[in-house]
């Protein structure tokens, strides 16, 4: 049985090292591009939304993020 | 007002709605009670020598109104619109999410009523009694199942950060209510904590401090990740710093609870750990407000046209500046002067005037047009003067707060030569005066300003759909 001490001890760094495997995890060079799409996955449906409405009715005005620029110096 | 058929999504934009107009109102009617308060410090006869409008018991009702009324509708409002549009998919719980618009405006009902009239558990930020405890329990739970039944059923693979830290915000809010809330009842609106003495006050400050750090923090960071990039038309300037941003938020804020207790019975380790945690809560919180001030990073100039996006960004400016602020305030020897004294209140109000009140309100005037089916809100200029009226009181607020409180504790600390106090406390209350007098002017221009975005508000709802067009900025 372990003393109750070292068992804090050892919580600690194993969730220490949870954060670093969190941050080598994000910032890994083969994750970028899918947070970029992540990232830019909130104006997508405005786009879709547009296209539809254009189709059934012209009059009415929507909200759209179609200017939407891109962020990719990070 | 048409139902949500803007899309190919039939969103129920119907409790977002109810949630949205309830936050301005609630607004008004939370800082207006802040006011009269303000005022009573330097007019006690404005009590009326009625127990009602004490002092005592409006102060309860205007944090409450304000937390609970004020930000959490907003919460609401904006975590099922924001849940919705990134899972691509209607609410879920059909009539439980109904149930929460109703039964949260219940529970902040039985707060007007029954603080004024004394009922109250004494703890701050959970004076609430027992029986309007277990209705808060019962709405949040039906709030956390509308919210992760939404995100199960997504459309799309990924859960936006904006939705994880809705997430944290919701499980820990109940965590902590119902672990701070546990008490024997002994009547019907009377009942006694089952936590005793120190460690009754290390719960109560757990919860405390906790519910501003996933309340009032966590929750409207998730508003900050989908409202500045959708106001800002960019992504946000780093989605990988915005997940390490995330687990380092969660997992230190809950240990900095204890820098409520400097020199209190708590163990002397309890506060130490407390103070360090603090200040280490400082890298998250920067990391976090970098991240969104940054999405303008080479579009700065949005910021001299959108009245809306100035509201984000100063929102994020108050925010830094607070979370510097705190972890200063959490160092004991620091603690030892501003303690007790105003400066803790200038604290308080830069984040909640500056972050949380300037951020919802900029959501919320991002979010109206949208749900009531318009280009943009009636007047873009009234938003400026909100704008401007909001900085200034806000400014006018803490300035004074911060010269009254750095003067009370050094006035409250000055000793004579033989050991005895220099000043007694009625000559720092005096000294008080005119700052409190600052405030109130601080606290007026802010209800005005609320005024003003209500008035907005229903020029903007009541206007024939789809006569508001946006207006295209070169």
């Amino acid at each position: 049985m372990m003393e109750y001490g070292t068992l804090r001890g050892l919580i600690a760094l194993l969730i220490l090292a949870l954060f670093i495997i969190i941050v080598v995890w994000s910032y890994s060079k083969k994750r970028k591009s899918s947070f970029d799409k992540v990232a830019n996955s909130i104006f997508e449906e405005d786009d879709v939304l547009k296209e539809q409405t254009m189709k059934n009715d012209k009059t009415r005005h929507f909200d759209t993020d179609s200017k939407q620029e891109t962020n990719n110096n990070v | 007002m048409t139902q949500s058929n803007t899309s190919a999504v039939d969103y129920n934009f119907n409790v977002v709605r109810q949630f949205t107009v309830m936050t301005v109102i609630w607004g008004i009617v939370g800082t207006l009670v802040g006011v009269l308060i303000a005022a009573q410090l330097i007019w006690p006869a404005l009590n009326f020598d009625t127990p009602w409008l004490t002092y005592s018991r409006l102060r309860p009702l205007h944090t409450n109104a304000v937390i609970f009324a004020f930000g959490t509708s907003a919460l609401f409002a904006t975590s099922y619109y924001v849940v919705q549009r990134t899972s691509q998919v209607r609410l879920f719980g059909g009539k439980l999410a109904a149930f929460t618009f109703w039964g949260w405006q219940a529970v902040i009902l039985s707060a007007i009523i029954s603080l004024p009239l004394g009922y109250t558990s004494t703890k701050e930020y959970a004076e609430l009694e027992w029986p309007i405890d277990i209705l808060i329990t019962i709405v949040w739970v039906s709030y956390a199942i509308v919210f992760f039944g939404t995100l199960i059923k997504r459309k799309v693979s990924h859960i936006y950060v904006a939705n994880w830290f809705f997430g944290a915000f919701i499980i820990t809010v109940a965590v902590l209510h119902i672990g701070n809330s546990m008490v024997i009842p002994i009547a019907g609106m009377k009942s006694y904590s089952i936590y005793p003495g120190a460690i009754d006050a290390m719960m109560q400050w757990w919860y405390g401090h906790n519910a501003v750090g996933f309340l009032l923090t966590a929750g409207f960071l998730g508003i900050m990740y989908y409202f500045v990039p959708k106001q800002a038309e960019r992504p946000v300037y780093s989605y990988r710093l915005s997940i390490v941003h995330f687990w380092a938020l969660v997992s230190l804020y809950i240990w900095a609870g204890p820098h409520h207790l400097h020199y209190t019975a708590l163990p002397d380790w309890a506060q130490s750990v407390g103070m360090v945690m603090s200040i280490v809560l400082f890298l998250p919180s920067w990391g976090g407000m970098i991240n969104g001030i940054m999405t303008l990073s080479g579009a700065w100039h949005k910021l001299r046209h959108d009245p809306i996006l100035r509201f984000l960004i100063v929102s994020l400016s108050f925010y830094g500046m607070s979370t510097f602020e705190g972890p200063m305030m959490a160092i004991k020897s620091v603690n030892a002067l501003s303690h007790y004294t105003d400066w803790t209140v200038g604290h308080v109000h830069s984040g909640a005037l500056g972050w949380v009140a300037m951020v919802s309100i900029g959501a919320m005037y991002h979010l109206i047009p949208l749900l009531f089916n318009q280009g943009r809100m009636y007047s873009i200029r009234l938003i400026n003067v909100h704008f401007w009226m909001h900085t200034a009181g806000i400014v006018l607020y803490i300035v004074a707060m911060w010269i009254s409180g750095v003067m009370q504790g050094l006035m409250w600390r000055a000793v004579n030569t033989d050991g005895t106090l220099t000043y007694s406390f009625v000559e720092s209350l005096t000294a008080s005066y005119p700052f409190y007098f600052i405030r109130f002017l601080g606290g007026v221009l802010v209800v005005a300003g609320f005024i003003l975005m209500a008035y907005n508000m229903f020029k903007t709802i009541g206007a024939k759909d789809g006569s508001l067009k946006a207006i295209e900025t070169a």
